[in-house]
């Protein structure tokens, strides 16, 4: 399998298992102390270390291969060849420094709204960030699966415990729906698994398989990161959970753990399933489409600010969708450079909200409008945010959200121009927000006048300043020089483009229509027992020798033709 | 010496009837029992690789057996272990407690070894028994403990009856009662309908040991009748034999016969009548009863594809079932303070009367949910992994969807025990002995870390099979 991996010496310890393991460890440590702010200031140190550990592997990432760098391997489970695989190529490079990055954010936005069970809290901060970053690494599927659950059990706990009013409803409809779309994938795996023998993901990708086959497992897969994502109609569960949650809470859902959906298209769909993605990209488009529109729409309807916000990440997680499944170079790039400012840009608008709901304990808006005069550097780092959020020019949204209209248009202009009045709704709602909140005239509901008002609403201290400063940077830093952000990750977004894209994936696409389909689904059964003769066999190699799982795919047909259609 | 463990046990069930002749304070039995269960475990581990037939070859110690009973005496003494005080009964029951516990982990014990069907059967019936006493001993007015001491002894003995009358078609049929042979011949025979009726009835006692649906009607009620500590018992170790002889009798089927259909079919209709019937259960036990049934249900799913990594799968699952199971048991038993049964609610506020235990709790509730990285999830992927190679696709979607309909209920559990709750906060805190206190922790870095290296145990399993 070293083929998979580009040889990488910059380290001499395997940075990626301290990059995983480093927040466990710190959780361990913080069982043992006490005291509020020697808690959370333990988990800050941690968390800081983790991100500085973090910048040595952005900067000796090698951007010239698509290959998975760093990578480490070490066997875990011989009865089922489960292997402990991490790596890191250019398209998880971004989300793993994004996720580093923002976690000490989320300690210092929780430094006085969370006021008990510190010692709790620090824990399932701690374990999360052990859990997300190790999502973006693992290159095995099963590993991957125990990560990608793993972070259930924190995220459920963060709303659970420390949530709004509503929490007991929002935390199980958060855990229900996330779960019950992952089941199917875990099946999928498995299935995976018996066609080739190997949970190895690059080796994975690399096979063929039958249509039918790619279908069923595209399916399965897509539900359980469309949900994640969300997707409309499966959305429901996120603005539940982001109004009820506490802000670190609402910062890692919305800044890391949407990501995750997106990320899955990318890794697993894209290159494991071509076939299926090609043949379903057009339905998985339009519902880009109507994910952007619908999400805009019930933003622009919101009394609540969180609501706001958290039907908006519909609306701009539709844009990512929409640049995947485009499948093409400014597609991707812009949707994997929209992820991350997504992250940054929601993430700090999160943040504000944390800020003025520490002060007046309201998150609707018309509690908390015309703080303009009381809060001025609040709320220029509000209006940024915002202008942000609705891609103004200048700003880190704007790069992505451009690559993802210019991929749109060159892929289909009644696409692209669906996508557009998107861009606008998040204007209007963005607007009417910063209007409402800044400016707003008093409509008499009591606050102005008896000198309240000013007593609340006090300007921020440093520890506010200094956050959101710090993302402040980032989204100019993205909106006027996006070049070093995007030039690690052409290599291996062309290398996904080109698996997706190969004349074999699109040799299997059905004829259209339903007979088409219903025509290539049956010769997939028939061949589908072929298929799992072959798992059988694979297994037969199991017992001679782990060796065996790996060979299997590669004497398989689908290599060497491969090697053929690259060559013209 | 092959046979020292169960020798052990033999001369342990005999300490305790020593003990019941005579007067012993309060806690004398219990402070002999922690040490011969403790014993027990250490003489399971010492015979573990032994081999050794005995009465020609009708009782045979291999690897597969020593396994099994290392997973039975570990059950056996954590089952004392967590009884801190014996709560349930009276002190003049102390020692007959212990008595009946540990003739019932003898026939435990002889049945993974049994390699006849009438070794077997006396074996399970020694096991069976001696457990059925232990239900109406239960402190208190009577009713429940009784009705649910009855409900198990019928069906008990109505299935053992059937099960006997199903060997006695089997021996019929292929002339032998020796499980060797029989896996060898009786394939041929499962041709003929009659082989599949006698298999099937011969079957019966295990299913209902096990609590596979539609052999499962009892669970709820003696799970609430019987003392938390009982109850803690009868959900874990009798299931460790049944999975052995289960996995050892499969074979007798064949390869994809109509059995194994059979098998398919209760196999999902236990994972999903227990599960929709866990979800709207208050009582916590009759909860994990339910609970239980649906667990059952992946047990069979391993041990059906009849391959050395189905079953091996099947042995780790229960192995982490044990620990889950009991983890939860363990909970319960502490936070009743007067030996009475634990409602949802009675976890409310858990979190600020124990830490420990609340965290205890929401592992173990993980765990058996199948959430990463606990033993209940490797055992799940094992099982299902299992599965989907023998080609029972659809029992792998439908355990996979089970997953997902569980998750309601045992969250139930944890977010009562997590949720901050006012009025229980001014609860009095659970006290834990320094024993408690460990076996706690020991729970819980066990199931994470079972759950987290599975490797080095399949790895044994399928050696011992």
């Amino acid at each position: 399998m070293s083929e998979f991996f580009a040889l990488n010496d910059s380290f001499s310890y395997p940075i990626l298992s301290y990059l995983v393991f480093l927040p466990l460890a710190g959780a361990v440590v913080s069982l043992f102390l006490r005291g509020d702010k020697v808690l959370k200031g333990f988990a800050f140190l941690v968390m800081v270390a983790e991100a500085l550990l973090s910048i040595p592997i952005y900067t000796n990432f090698d951007g010239a291969t698509a290959k998975f760098q760093f990578a480490e391997f070490i066997p875990w489970v011989n009865a089922f060849d489960i292997n402990y695989t991490l790596g890191v190529d250019g398209i998880s490079l971004l989300l793993v420094m994004l996720t580093t990055f923002v976690m000490p954010l989320c300690v210092l936005c929780s430094w006085k709204y969370i006021d008990k069970r510190i010692n709790e809290f620090v824990f399932a901060l701690l374990v999360m960030e052990t859990a997300m970053i190790g999502v973006f690494l693992s290159l095995d599927l099963i590993l991957f699966y125990v990560f990608w659950e793993a972070m259930l059990i924190p995220m459920y706990l963060l709303i659970a415990v420390w949530g709004g009013d509503n929490k007991a409803y929002a935390s199980l409809k958060f855990f229900l729906y996330t779960l019950a779309g992952s089941v199917m994938l875990l099946v999928a795996i498995i299935a995976l698994y018996f066609s080739t023998g190997t949970f190895f993901v690059p080796t994975l990708m690399e096979h063929g398989y039958t249509f039918a086959f790619q279908f069923w497992v595209f399916l399965a897969f897509a539900l359980a990161f469309a949900i994640k994502v969300p997707m409309f109609p499966f959305h429901t569960w996120l603005p539940a959970a982001h109004v009820e949650a506490p802000t670190p809470g609402s910062v890692i859902l919305a800044s890391v753990l949407l990501k995750m959906g997106t990320y899955g298209f990318l890794r697993f769909c894209l290159p494991i399933t071509p076939t299926a993605t090609l043949y379903l990209a057009p339905i998985l488009l339009w519902i880009s489409i109507i994910s952007i529109l619908y999400g805009g729409f019930v933003a622009l309807g919101q009394k609540d600010i969180k609501k706001l916000v958290a039907y908006s990440s519909v609306g701009h997680m539709g844009f990512v969708t929409l640049g995947i499944f485009l499948i093409n170079m400014q597609g991707v790039e812009g949707a994997i450079l929209q992820m991350v400012n997504h992250g940054i840009t929601t993430g700090a608008l999160f943040i504000c909200i944390g800020i003025i709901y520490e002060r007046s304990h309201s998150r609707l808006i018309a509690d908390n409008s015309a703080i303009g005069a009381f809060m001025p550097v609040y709320v220029a780092f509000l209006g940024l945010f915002s202008l942000s959020s609705l891609g103004f020019p200048g700003t880190n949204s704007f790069v992505g959200e451009l690559l993802v209209l210019i991929g749109a248009f060159e892929k289909n202009k009644l696409i692209g121009a669906f996508a557009i009045p998107g861009a606008l709704l998040a204007a209007t709602y963005m607007l009417r927000l910063l209007q409402k909140i800044i400016w707003d005239k008093d409509d008499g509901h009591g606050h102005h006048g008896d000198g309240g008002h000013e007593h609340h609403f006090f300007d921020l201290n440093l520890r506010e300043f200094g956050t959101l400063t710090f993302l402040a940077v980032f989204v100019v830093w993205i909106g006027l020089a996006p070049k070093p952000f995007i030039e690690k990750m052409t290599t291996s977004i062309s290398k996904v483009i080109s698996q997706t894209t190969a004349t074999e994936a699109s040799a299997l696409l059905p004829e259209p229509g339903w007979s088409g389909f219903m025509k290539a689904m049956g010769a997939g059964d028939g061949h589908h027992g072929e298929e799992s003769g072959h798992g059988e066999s694979g297994h037969g190699m199991e017992a001679g020798g782990e060796a065996g799982g790996h060979e299997a795919p590669s004497t398989h047909g689908g290599e060497s033709s491969h090697g053929e259609s690259s060559g013209h | 010496m092959a046979f020292a463990h169960e020798i052990y046990v033999a001369l342990a069930a005999v300490v305790f009837f020593i003990l019941t002749l005579a007067e012993t304070g309060r806690g004398t039995p219990r402070r002999f029992a922690l040490l011969l269960s403790a014993g027990a475990v250490l003489s399971a581990l010492w015979a573990f690789g032994a081999h050794g037939d005995l009465f020609g070859a009708t009782y045979r110690v291999d690897a597969f057996s020593q396994t099994f009973k290392v997973l039975i005496s570990l059950g056996f003494f954590i089952v004392v272990a967590l009884g801190d005080g014996l709560k349930s009964y009276e002190t003049e029951h102390e020692a007959e407690y212990y008595l009946f516990l540990s003739i019932s982990v003898l026939g435990l014990t002889l049945l993974t070894s049994a390699m006849n069907l009438l070794t077997l059967y006396i074996a399970l019936e020694v096991a069976s028994y001696a457990l059925y006493i232990l239900v109406p001993l239960r402190r208190g007015d009577g009713s429940p403990q009784v009705e649910a001491a009855i409900k198990y002894i019928l069906f008990g003995a109505a299935a053992s009856g059937v099960s006997l009358f199903g060997i006695s078609y089997v021996f019929g049929l292929a002339h032998t009662t020796d499980i060797a042979t029989l896996v060898k011949t009786y394939p041929a025979i499962m041709a003929e309908p009659m082989g599949l009726v006698a298999l099937s009835m011969m079957f019966a006692s295990f299913f209902f040991k096990l609590a596979i649906f539609p052999f499962h009607v009892w669970t709820p009620d003696v799970y609430e009748g019987a003392a938390n500590e009982t109850s803690a018992i009868i959900a874990t170790l009798p299931k460790i034999g049944a999975v052995a002889v289960l996995i050892r009798l499969t074979g007798m089927a064949g390869m994809g016969s109509d059995f194994t259909t059979l098998l398919v079919v209760l196999a999902a209709l236990s994972m999903t009548f227990g599960n929709f019937a866990a979800l709207v259960q208050t009582d916590v036990k009759r909860l994990l009863a339910f609970s239980s049934i649906s667990h059952a249900g992946y047990m069979m799913t391993g041990i059906l594809t009849n391959t050395i990594t189905g079953s091996a799968s099947a042995i780790y699952y229960v192995g982490g079932y044990l620990l889950m199971n009991l983890a939860i048991f363990f909970v319960i038993y502490n936070i009743s303070t007067d030996s009475e049964n634990v409602t949802v609610d009675d976890l409310k506020g858990l979190h600020s009367r124990s830490p420990l235990l609340a965290f205890t709790l929401a592992v173990g509730a993980f765990g058996l949910a199948g959430i990463p990285p606990t033993a209940g999830f490797a055992g799940k992927l094992f099982v299902l992994t299992s599965a989907f190679k023998s080609q029972h696709m659809w029992l792998v979607i439908i355990g996979a969807a089970n997953t997902a309909i569980s998750i309601y209920y045992y969250l139930k559990m944890v977010r009562a025990a997590y949720a901050p709750d006012d009025a229980a906060e001014s609860a009095p805190k659970v006290d834990l002995s320094m024993l408690g206190k460990a076996l706690g922790v020991a729970f819980i870095l066990a199931i994470l870390l079972v759950g987290s290296l599975p490797g080095y145990f399949m790895d044994l399993f399928k050696h011992a099979l």
